[in-house]
């Protein structure tokens, strides 16, 4: 839960411990809170989509029928397969294999940008042929399929965002697994008056040394060290990964709204 | 605020003369430190009261006389909606959690700050965003919103005013309230001090961690509901709109769904600060505290399913209706439980009338007027009869103002000590006291009257003699009630300026903010503390639970 490390003079004995909170657990319990929220966002529209199928079959049955099923599968296996990607470069940062987790990772954002690209040809066809919300065109419709449409509209429409956003987030997360996994640490130690050689010594949170200084002069009374750490592989700790995890879970959430999305919109005719 | 500063004997630098990367201003809206955060939101809070406050005075005054025409019927409703939306979004949502919830949650547990401290800024930084958008719908476009805090289509959707921005507010600062309940649940099931098993957790944490669940579960709903809104009015995708086959009903259920939970989200952390001061002042400890841990979990449960009682004349069903019903009268039962609970522990206790406890009596007092009022609303066929009348609103107002409003002033006067480190003038305190209380009965009484002799809410202005008089004593005791406000506001600015010093433990608490310096230290505790015993062990005489 906490990784501390002690900076110790080695007569007379003085500590200074310098805390950085990592909570794993408790990151991976918040981004689950968040997914709940998410769902609970898109639930509303689920909610409201179920109500007005149940009062309008027929409508939606009709205007299902002019979506394109081909479209819609490509884009539901192009997301199928960057959530696979995206679970693969997990695996791989764990094992420590940096270079890997990034060219998965940008595999999964140029499959989110094709979806995309392929929603994008999708509405703009639609709105084309002048269906969109408050068209003359759509207008002229039985109100089941204009709610039909003012729900793919929306309903893909915040999925779209939900998308683009992931995009973003893996962007940034890119960057952050090439620049780091990198602790640095500060550690400060005053001097503890005039007494034969002393040391600095660093051990880790088990009391295990792992590095002793030169002896330091009787002028010096503070010193400072830096430590950076770099994970490698087989050094990989759970913190190392948890944010790339947690964006994982985001993305797989986005994809599983689409599986449902796909069958409700495309398939229901 | 700074100015608080007090040099204290050999221990740590408090968190308000702590001296971070940044100093002044910036130290503050730059920190991460759990109590300057909490503090912010304190003061953006109040200000906002005393905004939706002024704004309630001046409808008192156009409802003074019948046939008045102190203001403009378009500007009433801008009133109206105004008035409920900076209360309810702004200062009572926020309430007792953003504020005392960020400060004392961590404090309470024993921990050092809540587990995501820069998601918690962000949650304060979305929270003013939300709220500048709001106010700005005030003087942009077509002049403020006028549909209520409700937002009803097919209305919202038709009017020209400038609904959007005032939605759009809304829907940030419900993101900010999802990320503050975030934030507490994950603290709560991460940072307990070692020893801190879940009984023995302070009440008051207990409620604010049942509230975070509600933030959590219901907000994303009203989220949604309001972006619809939105969209309906930006592009016409026809899905609330009954010309195009969208159900007008069908937003009432969604706005209930997040918006009767959200009611519990207003008053249960103001519940579970009413149960930390109790004991503190009755000098015993609490009684049934499972019973009113679980309580407040099942006012968070049963609270979610109660939302259809807004509609019982709106077309629903009447299956509907009577199940909607039944669910209303049990959630009485958990806020009962804690109301027998309160009064259990005032029995053969050692009580102290200090102003927290005056507060606390009275929110117990005129809460249960709100509950039962409430009950009233609840019976089917009283409801078609007191429907949409001032009756509504008086109940509102003694379960929101009476309840959480008294509740947020309880728990300022219980922890301003440990949270400035400075005292206020007792005497004062109690006067204001007073004062609030004749005021806001003097204020909100009449208002049960009235709607049961037919006045309805939100109406610019009455013809009816009969109602003259009832009308002008309300009128006069939202002055009253005035005068008690700004009288307790002096107080406390005048003792964050020139205030004594306070005690570390100045009424004799025994749960952990009692224990550690006022104002705390930046890291709350030297060393985590070790919990051996039940959080209201410890009075004098007290044999442990």
């Amino acid at each position: 839960m906490s990784n501390a490390a002690n900076l110790t003079f080695s007569q007379p004995t003085r500590h200074m411990t310098q805390e950085t909170h990592h909570d794993y657990t408790g990151s991976k319990l918040g981004m689950w809170i968040f997914l709940v929220t998410e769902m609970l966002l898109f639930g509303g529209l689920f909610l409201v989509y179920a109500v007005y199928r149940y009062m309008h079959p027929a409508d939606f049955h009709n205007a299902a029928q002019d979506l394109n099923v081909f479209i819609g599968t490509v884009n539901t296996c192009i997301l199928l397969t960057s959530s696979l990607t995206m679970a693969l470069s997990i695996a791989t940062l764990q094992k420590g294999q940096r270079q890997a987790a990034v060219w998965l990772l940008l595999t999964t954002i140029l499959l989110g940008i094709i979806f995309l690209v392929n929603k994008y040809f999708e509405w703009t066809a639609k709105i084309h042929h002048g269906i969109y919300p408050n068209s003359a065109e759509m207008l002229r419709f039985p109100q089941g399929e204009i709610l039909f449409f003012g729900l793919y509209y929306v309903m893909t429409g915040l999925h779209g965002v939900h998308v683009v956003a992931g995009v973003v987030l893996l962007s940034i997360m890119v960057n952050v697994i090439r620049r780091k996994p990198c602790d640095v640490h500060v550690f400060g130690a005053a001097s503890p008056g005039p007494a034969g050689v002393r040391r600095l010594t660093l051990t880790d949170a088990t009391g295990h040394e792992m590095w002793t200084s030169e002896g330091i002069g009787e002028l010096i009374d503070s010193v400072s060290v830096v430590v950076n750490y770099r994970p490698s592989e087989g050094r990989m700790r759970p913190q190392d990964y948890v944010a790339l995890e947690n964006c994982g879970l985001y993305w797989h959430l986005v994809d599983i709204i689409w599986i449902f999305l796909f069958p409700l919109f495309y398939l229901i005719t | 605020m700074t100015a608080a500063v007090i040099a204290a004997a050999p221990r740590e630098p408090s968190y308000l003369a702590y001296r971070g990367r940044y100093s002044g201003i910036l130290g503050w809206i730059f920190s991460l430190d759990h109590k300057r955060i909490g503090v912010m939101y304190l003061i953006a809070q109040a200000v906002f009261f005393l905004v939706g406050a002024s704004l309630g005075v001046t409808m008192r005054l156009q409802l003074m006389r019948p046939d008045n025409h102190l203001v403009q019927p378009q500007v009433y409703n801008a009133l109206f909606t105004l008035h409920g939306v900076i209360m309810i979004f702004l200062f009572v949502i926020p309430s007792l959690s953003a504020s005392f919830g960020n400060f004392f949650l961590p404090i309470l547990i024993g921990a050092k700050d809540v587990s995501f401290p820069k998601l918690n800024l962000m949650s304060w930084y979305l929270f003013m965003i939300g709220a500048v958008v709001a106010l700005m719908s005030l003087f942009t476009g077509n002049g403020p919103p006028d549909t209520g805090w409700t937002f009803y289509v097919p209305y919202s959707i038709r009017t020209s005013t400038n609904v959007v921005m005032g939605l759009t507010g809304v829907f940030i600062i419900g993101f900010s309230s999802i990320l503050t309940g975030l934030n507490f649940i994950t603290t709560v099931h991460r940072l307990r001090a070692p020893g801190m098993s879940w009984f023995r957790m302070p009440l008051f944490v207990w409620a604010l961690y049942a509230t975070a669940w509600i933030q959590v579960l219901a907000t994303p709903i009203l989220g949604i509901t309001l972006a619809l809104v939105v969209v309906e009015r930006l592009a016409g995708v026809g899905i609330f709109d009954p010309a195009k086959g969208g159900d007008p009903i069908l937003y009432q259920h969604l706005f209930w769904i997040y918006s009767h939970p959200a009611v519990y989200i207003m008053i249960l952390p103001a519940m579970g600060a009413i149960t930390e001061i109790i004991p503190t002042f009755s000098h015993r400890t609490i009684f049934g505290y499972k019973a009113i841990a679980m309580s407040s979990m099942a006012i968070a449960l049963l609270g979610s399913l109660v939302w259809g009682h807004h509609m019982f004349v709106s077309g629903q069903s009447d299956v509907a209706d009577i199940t909607f019903s039944l669910l209303t009268f049990l959630v009485a039962i958990p806020s009962a439980v804690k109301v027998f609970n309160w009064t259990a522990t005032l029995y053969k206790g050692s009580i102290v009338l200090e102003a927290p406890m005056l507060y606390a009596l009275s929110f117990i007092f005129l809460f249960s007027i709100g509950g039962l009022t409430g009950l009233m609303q609840g019976a089917l066929a009283v409801d078609v009869h007191l429907h949409d009348t001032a009756f509504i609103v008086g109940h509102f107002h003694y379960v929101m103002f009476g309840g959480t409003g008294f509740g947020f002033f309880a728990a300022l006067h219980y922890w301003f000590p440990k949270m400035f480190g400075r005292s206020y003038s007792d005497k004062v305190a109690r006067l204001a006291w007073g004062i609030l209380f004749v005021g806001f009965n003097t204020l909100y009484f009449p208002f049960l009257i009235l709607g049961w002799l037919g006045m309805p809410r939100r109406y610019y202005t009455y013809s009816f003699p009969q109602f003259a008089s009832l009308e002008m004593l309300s009128t006069v005791g939202s002055w009253i009630l005035v005068t008690g406000i700004l009288l307790m506001v002096g107080n406390f600015l005048h003792a964050a300026l020139k205030g004594a010093r306070a005690e570390d433990n100045p009424w004799g608490g025994v749960t952990l903010d009692w224990k550690i310096p006022s104002p705390p230290p930046l890291e709350n505790f030297e060393q985590i503390p070790v919990i051996t015993q039940g959080p209201y062990d410890g009075f004098e005489g007290q044999a442990p639970r």
